[in-house]
């Protein structure tokens, strides 16, 4: 560990705090029909788009209505995608594909198209040897931008079902939806990317070049393309899927320490500005700070394990007698499966902010962390993005924990449980209860369905014997099921011999199994949640009396942490003792 | 019902057109316009031929050749030797190594007995490679950068420990003076991103060329 190392950790929790607060401000303003600055350029924008849609921005809609307008929404956006990508050689008229490649086959299709589609970007194919430049901006860049605004309207609609004082309106969900993209998404992409290509980032059509090297061994194919513009939403979208295979690791999607901080903060400020935006859309900023402390928390908890277990270096290091510990000109650590440029605080600080959000971009193999440092992305994954999470489903995740916490508390004190003046009652605690469900079982029941066979082992990587093995397919499924994307990258769905999809093959029952949990995992919990935004959005307010629990003091963060640990512990526990915990408590090599 | 789908149909074809073609078109045009190096790959070209890229690992080696011509390993891949004029790159776990084209991560988990085997075969490869110019070299002071492979298998960069390590091999090889050699090592080492992020990185693509410069 290095004073640098903790600077970094620390200075990086300070500038996406001072980053946060004004984005929630202005997003607030964009959600609640205020002025912002961007309104000259954007409104005409926006009403054309209206138009073109024939959507009628003013009209509200109910619950019911707002959910068929973004199931209607995300299929279309399905079966788009899906003809892009099987299509792939059709659109080579644009140039955009240089080397022809063909499509993949329908079952990696399938779970790739799941995949974007549902903001988890978990992919098992290799971005340069795979993709057209067509399919990666047209395609996946398309639902990187929409399926993070899918996921922000929700947490908008949930917002004002809670602090609604009449009516059963939530809003408007193809105006949320044009607002998200337009205003907040398309604005920071273009900062970020711009940023990006001034640090080393590329961003060109050109074909893969040839080099010939400085020595006769040292010649390579390079690969290009519009790296850049991809970049900056796969991070802000808390998408991840990288344009090329290694993702945030290439030099060309993430080439400086600068870039890799700017990277870290894209991820999580809009995580983060939507808690404070959510404290000032229902009037009471206190009740955004008190989550924010929650979350950071816990955070940071995660952070310094990781960091401190990455430092020390791994068992495999130690049976090699391999120097681990700090010397001059080296900062030692588990730098297997890490880029020099990052380091370890680098890449344990990333790792975590790519586990908490539903993000999934990596910047080093998770598979060759630590077993502690590898047990940490997986206790994120378990907490079900209340870490700040996903950009909107994060935030909806944690709330529907603070009305459980709310409803556990009530009852340990004897009160009717109510929050922010709504009382929760049975119908609302059953949907929360199942809506929180649902992400565990999707994981644990793919798992054990995976493991159990012949065709889920077929997956398992060769070197990842015993309970690596376990590891790897307990992760890929957590990793879907939480929308996360992020792998023990050496399980596999997809067989390619050789780049360009020819004589390649996709192992069904993964991509099937895999793509069925991403779906089931992403629509039902959002139909669960627009269901309580639905019966809070009815209920009365009844100002607070003193016998009201609080929900903005400490007490109440300690309480809500408590909740998040005790059910994610209870759900995952056996399973991660079978996998990353036996690892990381006995050094023992397989 | 007919209208939500409509509504639903022509804004995933709206949102297509306008995120999808136009947005990658205007950053394409700003980034050509403005940073052309940078959106380019940071290309570096000798006597006209593009030789690789600044900011991409490649291998400094040479192609093994006998009487019948390459020689090549079971999978095609052509045997190669660490060119010792050059400072060599971090391991790497794509195929073959420093692939720019299929990059892969190498996956060796943490309790393998297959990484120890790795890390150890890194090592003793290592060691042979500059025990020769550096007698007091130890196992105990191999940096982890030089054993442990790369993320990306592209990494362009290694720590100024390992620099310093081979720059007394590169000294004795190119028969300059070891300081020489290390001046060098120390232009090209790149700080910590902002003060602070990252660890301290030396070029390897712009340390061997301004070898090749300095011989000249």
């Amino acid at each position: 560990m290095t004073a640098f190392g903790w600077i970094t950790i620390f200075g990086f929790v300070a500038l996406l705090t001072a980053l946060a607060l004004p984005l929630g401000r202005y997003m607030a303003a964009v959600y609640t029909g205020g002025h912002t600055w961007l309104d000259p350029v954007l409104g005409p924008v926006e009403r054309l788009l209206y138009r073109c849609f024939g959507a009628d921005p003013e009209q509200g809609q109910d619950w019911k209505a707002y959910a068929k307008s973004l199931l209607w929404f995300s299929l279309a956006g399905w079966v788009l995608l899906y003809i892009i990508l099987r299509t792939q050689t059709f659109w080579d008229f644009t140039g955009l594909n240089p080397l022809h490649y063909h499509s993949a086959p329908w079952n990696v299709t399938f779970n790739t198209t799941s995949s974007f589609l549902t903001n988890t970007n978990w992919q098992y194919y290799g971005g340069e040897t795979t993709m057209s430049y067509f399919s990666q901006m047209a395609g996946l860049t398309v639902q990187n931008f929409v399926s993070a605004a899918v996921g922000m309207v929700v947490v908008v609609a949930l917002i004002r079902g809670i602090a609604s004082r009449s009516g059963k309106s939530l809003g408007n969900f193809w105006r949320d939806l044009v607002r998200t993209c337009l205003y907040i998404l398309l604005p920071l992409s273009i900062l970020v990317a711009l940023t990006l290509i001034f640090q080393g980032s590329i961003q060109n059509f050109t074909t893969y070049l040839f080099a010939h090297g400085l020595t006769s061994g040292g010649a390579q194919h390079i690969a290009m393309g519009p790296v850049a513009s991809q970049e900056a939403i796969k991070e802000l979208g808390t998408n991840g899927g990288g344009f090329f295979n290694v993702n945030s690791a290439h030099p060309f999607e993430n080439p400086t320490g600068f870039t890799n901080i700017l990277e870290m903060l894209a991820v999580l400020v809009i995580p983060a500005g939507l808690v404070f935006m959510f404290g000032r859309m229902v009037g009471a900023p206190r009740q955004g700070y008190a989550i924010y402390g929650a979350m950071m928390l816990m955070f940071l908890g995660a952070v310094i394990v990781c960091y401190i277990a990455e430092a020390h270096g791994s068992p495999a290091q130690h049976a090699a007698h391999i120097n681990t510990a700090l010397t001059h000109g080296a900062d030692g650590g588990n730098l297997e499966g890490k880029e020099q440029r990052f380091g370890i605080a680098g890449s344990a600080l990333f790792d975590v902010v790519t586990t908490v959000t539903s993000c999934g971009a990596v910047n080093s193999a998770i598979e060759s962390f630590t077993g502690i440092g590898g047990a940490i992305p997986f206790a994120n994954l378990s907490a079900s993005e209340t870490i700040f999470g996903g950009v909107g489903t994060g935030l909806y995740s944690m709330l529907l924990y603070v009305l459980l916490a709310v409803f556990l508390g009530g009852l340990m004190v004897g009160r009717t449980p109510e929050y922010l003046g709504k009382k929760i009652e049975a119908r609302e605690i059953k949907l929360v209860a199942v809506g929180l469900l649902l992400t565990p079982l999707a994981a644990l029941f793919s798992t054990a369905l995976a493991v159990a066979s012949q065709a889920g082992r077929a997956s398992i990587s060769a070197v990842g014997k015993g309970p690596q093995g376990f590891s790897e397919t307990l992760y890929a499924y957590l990793s879907q099921a939480n929308n996360n994307g992020s792998a023990f990258a050496g399980y596999t769905g997809f067989v390619q011999p050789s780049a360009g999809n020819l004589g390649s093959h996709g192992v069904t029952f993964a991509d099937l199994l895999g793509g069925f949990t991403m779906l089931f995992a992403r629509y039902g919990p959002i139909l669960f949640t627009l269901g309580v935004a639905g019966l809070l959005a009815g209920k009365r307010v009844s100002p607070p009396g003193l016998g009201t629990m609080r929900t903005d003091n400490p007490t109440f963060v300690i309480l809500l942490i408590g909740v998040i640990i005790l059910v994610g512990a209870l759900t995952f526990f056996p399973a991660l003792l079978l996998g990353p915990i036996v690892q990381g408590l006995t050094g023992h090599l397989y | 019902m007919k209208k939500d789908i409509r509504t639903a149909v022509t804004a995933i074809l709206g949102l297509t057109l306008m995120l999808g073609i136009l947005y990658p078109l205007v950053i394409t045009g700003i980034a050509q316009g403005v940073f052309p190096g940078n959106a380019n790959g940071q290309l570096v070209y000798q006597h006209g031929k593009l030789v690789g890229s600044k900011e991409i690992g490649q291998q400094y080696t040479d192609l093994v050749y006998t009487s019948s011509g390459k020689v090549k390993l079971d999978d095609g891949e052509p045997v190669t030797t660490p060119d010792k004029r050059y400072f060599q790159t971090r391991p790497s776990g794509t195929v073959p190594a420093d692939n720019a084209a299929a990059t892969t991560f190498a996956n060796y988990g943490p309790n393998d007995k297959v990484t120890e085997q790795a890390i150890a075969s890194n090592a003793a490869a290592y060691l042979s490679l500059n025990r020769p110019y550096d007698p007091s070299l130890i196992l105990a002071q191999v940096p982890v950068d030089a054993v442990d492979t790369s993320a990306s298998g592209i990494d362009p960069d290694i720590s100024p420990a390992n620099a310093a390590i081979q720059a007394h091999r590169v000294a004795a090889i190119r028969h300059l003076p070891l300081p020489t050699v290390m001046a060098l090592v120390h232009r090209f080492t790149g700080q910590r991103g902002l003060g602070f992020s990252g660890e301290p990185s030396v070029n390897v693509m712009e340390l061997n060329i301004a070898l090749d410069r300095a011989r000249a």
